[in-house]
């Protein structure tokens, strides 16, 4: 036991935001704990949490640190997590090197910038299709139904092949993995997803279309590159990754750009700044909090050790506001000298859609805000619901006027 | 300086194409590459950010 234990018991992680934007004030006696601490997990297990910008980006890099969710010291943030994760570890997210290197080296082709500003105009079709029908129906508007979801729904849609008709029963299972009514109720969805795209890559095998799972079917699943169950789950990973994130950039974005009516006037009087706004808000807002891993050695950082076998939590949020690297973390600032921020993680794992995810943020915010220049919340902030601490954060709902 | 990117440790995350799109850009694969004739970063400024940005550290900077 380490010294810090014997003072005072550990913080518990992962814990509830207080405003949605800001790391939950609990986490205040670890900030002043970088870059690395010890926290208490919710089955009392005590695990590494890393906090320092540097130590993350070097423990990420870090092979001795394993992915891999089959491993039973793999930490789990809630029991739930455990239940589901166990004997169907997430593709790629949940894979070690070199089978994640094999596997993921067969979709990065369909993520390169240069396919991805080609479906730029298709995303802003959709955009400006849903932002259409917000104006038509309203005001008062629920825009993470109305528009963050169906908007990464729809471009997922779009890079996957899914046919355009099967959008609606696609974005309804997407909505009940996101915030089902019950754990059982998300499950279903689940399993609900995986017939569907099961029987999407039998038909696609027999119609071919136009998307990534055209292109897996026909090149490296033909060429018995990948397995007919590697290839399902890849699909369900590029659902789950892709749009729960995207949608809560969206959701939490327009909530925070709402609240900060000083940045959003800069950003209006000055467009160019957009692309700088997207990068402050994915470190600002670090949706994707508590990446997890586990050490399979000994590994000796910043003269602590850990051990084979502990569990290691990445802390985004304060990682993304350390002091060191960031001056006035706590602050949204488009003129940020130094933008870097490890919202999209580091080493093999780091996003594959994140040349995506900032054509869709920056597509969706720009459009909501120049369509709708007079929107604001309708709701007080304390009535407005948001996600748990143990799981993406963004909005459950952002009921807006304008 | 002499710019090189090692195509088998690149994961394709597009960090250097996204920084630096005047030297860098990624193959039909999806893997970076230098864009032919700019190996000595054809002046950018960017060019040590992009070997900071990459989560694998697949870009090496030669100093000439």
């Amino acid at each position: 036991m380490t010294e810090e234990a014997a003072v005072q018991p550990l913080v518990p992680f992962p814990q509830d935001r207080t405003c949605p934007y800001h790391p939950p004030a609990g986490y205040d006696p670890l900030r002043a704990a970088r870059p690395l601490t010890r926290v208490r997990l919710y089955d009392d297990r005590a695990v590494w949490l890393v906090t320092g910008f540097s130590a993350a980006r070097d423990l990420l890099g870090d092979p001795r640190l394993s992915a891999n969710q089959d491993n039973e010291a793999f930490p789990s943030p809630t029991a739930g997590f455990k239940n589901r994760v166990r004997g169907r570890r997430l593709s790629l997210l949940g894979m070690d090197d070199p089978e994640h290197k094999a596997l993921r080296r067969t979709v990065i082709p369909t993520f390169t910038a240069k396919r991805i500003s080609a479906l730029r105009p298709r995303i802003q079709e959709i955009t400006d299709r849903l932002v259409e029908d917000i104006i038509a129906q309203g005001p008062p508007a629920e825009l993470v139904s109305a528009f963050a979801l169906p908007v990464s729904s729809q471009v997922m849609c779009l890079m996957l092949g899914v046919p355009y008709d099967d959008h609606e029963f696609f974005e309804e299972q997407s909505r009940r993995l996101l915030a089902g009514p019950t754990v059982e109720d998300t499950q279903r969805a689940g399993e609900q997803l995986d017939a569907y795209l099961g029987a999407l890559i039998e038909r696609k095998q027999r119609e071919p279309g136009d998307g990534l799972l055209d292109e897996l079917i026909h090149e490296p699943y033909a060429r018995g590159d990948i397995r007919r169950d590697e290839l399902t789950a890849l699909a369900a990973l590029l659902v789950v990754a892709g749009h729960e994130t995207t949608t809560n950039m969206i959701s939490l974005g327009a909530f925070t750009l709402i609240e900060h009516p000083e940045r959003l006037a800069e950003l209006r009087a000055d467009p160019d700044l957009m692309p700088a706004a997207v990068e402050e808000l994915l470190r600002f807002l670090s949706v994707a909090e508590g990446g997890m891993r586990v050490a399979t050695q000994d590994i000796e950082y910043a003269g602590r050790t850990i051990r084979a076998d502990d569990g290691v939590m990445m802390s985004t949020s304060l990682i993304n506001r350390d002091p060191a690297l960031h001056g006035t973390p706590d602050e949204l600032d488009w003129h940020r000298e130094d933008r870097h921020h490890l919202a999209f993680g580091f080493g093999i794992h780091q996003c594959l859609g994140q040349n995506l995810a900032r054509a869709e943020i920056e597509i969706a915010l720009r459009t909501l805000f120049d369509r709708l220049p007079g929107l604001k919340l309708a709701a007080p902030v304390s009535k407005i619901p948001f996600k748990p601490g143990t799981t993406l954060q963004g909005m459950i709902q952002l009921p807006v006027r304008w | 300086m002499r710019i090189q990117v090692d195509k088998d440790r690149c994961m394709g995350a597009g960090m250097c194409a996204l920084t630096v799109p005047g030297v860098f850009t990624q193959d039909d694969d999806g893997l970076s590459e230098v864009l032919p004739g700019r190996e000595d970063g054809a002046g950018e400024p960017l060019v040590h950010e992009a070997v900071r940005a990459c989560p694998v550290q697949a870009i090496t900077v030669e100093e000439t």
